[in-house]
């Protein structure tokens, strides 16, 4: 009742719940083996930068634009066409759909 | 004949009617009270739903259901509009009603500083009541007319935010390309008419030979509805309208687009359901071409939309891109269904596809509603002026979790179920495919961990340090569609069963379709 078949093989979203909460219970009971060390507002939760002080809020934060930068920098070239093709050109978008209807008129067509 | 049994024989038209004549009533309730006319929007869009419910719940069991406008029997000729209505289009009309709910609740604080809200739930009424008889008729002609009063009215709705330049200029950009998609869809109308001298979708399939103009018709028609659908590459219309509407419009617009998906499926499986396997050259079916065909440009709109999102810092065209993606998917399920038709594999991929329509309804939709909260307590689009919101925005925190956790496809979330279908059924097609489907999941993830720790994680920002939650309306919508999510993750054959199958079947059963009205003549 609960699992999906897919033909091939099958998911059961409450046997994967339940496995999942197991191995939390599991995990807790290994954390209780830990140190209770933590003092919380004292110098041991700071920020360390290797010394340096920590800056402000808006210095400290990573901006969206920078987070996958060696990602979107590796792949420079590609994302160079596709900011070509995405133009904001109404022209283009109708030029678009011109072309995979001609496109589709040969393929259908011919066949 | 019982009251019950008389309200399910009407409810076609009703479904159409109420949302309809609320949209004029609106302006009128609206002069009363601003809370009356929010309560009156909700209430007529509950009653429309239960009318669709008691409608699915006849469908479902007893098959499809036709109302003929103006007579009480069909005759021949065959000129008067009739709605005919299955599992399949009764499951397009409950997503259209479920989406046009929230939407409406959620309107009621994020839009309540704002002017024109009786002309905002007019338009909104109007985009409802297009989308539900895109779905329900039985007529290509009037499933047109429908499409034009869609188009129409999201332009205007794209436009609400008139004061930014830039939700004109999107709203300009999507009239002109639904304009000319439309003008192509009537020409193959045309064609269609003056071959076969009929206009209503089951006699049109009954009576097609797939002739040379048949094959026009069918490309026309798969390139129109697919670019309304925001199919790539002519999807860039998609991002610019659902990155300027506002979130609560996106919504509804997104049921539209779901509406002419739908147009693809009822002219592949339907219309051109009998000529399928027709043998074209070096003795290829046509189902296997057309397969195909989708299954490339749902690859290309899989990689383009998560590139794309990739490297967005606007989080409505993020989520804009990461739409693309899902359609993408559910055309990739479609096509394999299509391509692999009378296969087993192939009626798998079509219940993942029907499912994954939902849930992207569900999730996309989530998703939107999570970044206008943020919209409406910062006043901020770009990723890059936000920050640590879930420190004071702790239940829209939560409430994006799900939401990317079920885009992506996450266990135990409703996107898994139904990418795990989809890649189950695509990899006996084809394992690259299926490989490519999964890394680009992995990609989405990858993109919504960016806007997590972008928007939510980091330190507190001066500037949005007076950010607040937002408000329990908004919170109620974003709550109904997180909890769905979960809901259909956990028991999704609680859904397979009940509305997936038969809608899936009904696609595939064309015959009962095509039976039910030229039967009847």
């Amino acid at each position: 009742m609960f699992s999906l078949e897919s033909g091939s093989g099958f998911w059961n979203p409450i046997l994967w719940a339940l496995i999942v909460f197991i191995a939390f219970i599991f995990l807790y009971g290994i954390r209780g083996f830990g140190k209770s060390a933590y003092k919380k507002g004292t110098e041991q939760t700071k920020v360390f930068l290797s010394g340096n002080q920590e800056g402000s809020p808006m210095d400290m934060q990573v901006k969206a634009s920078n987070l996958y930068w060696g990602f979107t920098s590796s792949m420079k070239t590609l994302y160079t066409g596709l900011r070509k093709l995405h133009n904001g050109n109404t022209s283009d978008y109708i030029l678009w759909f011109v072309l995979v209807l001609a496109v589709l008129f040969i393929i259908i067509g011919v066949m | 004949m019982t009251l019950l049994e008389t309200l399910i024989s009407q409810s076609p038209a009703l479904i159409i009617a109420v949302p309809l004549f609320s949209a004029f009533l609106i302006p009128l309730v609206s002069r009363i009270n601003a809370k009356l006319r929010n309560i009156f929007a909700v209430v007529m869009l509950g009653f429309t739903g239960c009318l669709i419910g008691l409608l699915a719940s006849d469908v479902i069991v007893h098959g499809p259901l036709i109302y003929i406008f103006g007579a009480k029997n069909l005759s021949v000729p065959l000129v008067r509009i009739l709605f005919e209505v299955d599992s399949m289009s009764i499951f397009m009309a409950i997503i259209t009603v479920m989406l046009a709910g929230i939407a409406v609740i959620y309107s009621w604080s994020f839009m309540s500083e704002q002017d024109g809200l009786d002309k905002y739930y007019t338009l909104l009424l109007l985009v409802v009541t297009s989308a539900l008889g895109m779905e329900l008729t039985g007529d290509i002609f009037n499933f047109f007319v429908f499409l034009e009063i869609s188009c129409i009215a999201s332009c205007a709705l794209i436009a609400f935010w008139i004061s930014e330049g830039e939700a004109l200029e999107a709203a300009f950009k999507y009239i002109v390309v639904s304009a000319v998609g439309a003008l192509f869809v009537l020409f193959a109308i045309g064609i269609l008419y003056a071959q076969y001298n009929a206009l209503n979708i089951a006699t049109l399939a009954h009576m097609l030979q797939f002739s040379f103009l048949d094959k026009i018709v069918l490309v026309l028609l798969l390139v129109v509805l697919g670019m309304k659908a925001g199919l790539a590459p002519m999807h860039m219309w998609l991002p610019d309208s659902y990155g300027r509407a506002p979130p609560s419009v996106t919504l509804i617009i997104m049921s539209a687009t779901l509406a002419s998906l739908y147009g693809v499926l009822r002219v592949v499986f339907t219309v051109y359901g009998n000529v399928l396997t027709t043998s074209m050259r070096f003795d290829l079916p046509l189902h296997v071409l057309v397969g195909w065909i989708l299954i490339v440009l749902a690859i290309v709109s899989i990689l383009i939309g998560v590139i794309m999102a990739f490297i967005q810092t606007d989080l409505l065209r993020l989520i804009g891109y990461a739409a693309i993606a899902e359609v993408g998917y559910i055309f990739l399920a479609m096509g394999t269904a299509i391509a692999a038709l009378g296969t087993p594999y192939g009626a798998i991929a079509l219940q993942g596809g029907v499912l994954h329509l939902l849930n992207d309804a569900l999730d996309i939709g989530l998703l939107f509603l999570v970044a206008g909260a943020i919209y409406y307590v910062t006043k901020k689009r770009s990723l890059d002026e936000i920050g640590g919101l879930a420190r004071t925005m702790k239940y829209t925190t939560v409430f994006f979790i799900i939401g990317l956790l079920a885009v992506a496809g996450m266990p135990p979330l409703n996107g898994f179920a139904s990418k795990f279908l989809i890649y189950e059924s695509v990899y006996r097609l084809n394992p690259i495919l299926s490989i490519v489907a999964l890394l680009c999941s992995i990609l989405m993830l990858a993109i919504f961990i960016k806007v997590l720790y972008a928007a939510f994680l980091g330190p507190e920002l001066p500037a949005l340090k007076d950010a607040r939650e937002a408000p329990k309306s908004m919170l109620l919508a974003m709550g109904i569609l997180a909890g769905m999510a979960v809901l259909i993750g956990l028991f999704p054959n609680l859904f397979l069963d009940t509305i997936i199958k038969p809608a899936a079947d009904a696609l595939l059963n064309h015959a009962q379709y095509i039976s039910t009205v030229v039967g009847g003549i």
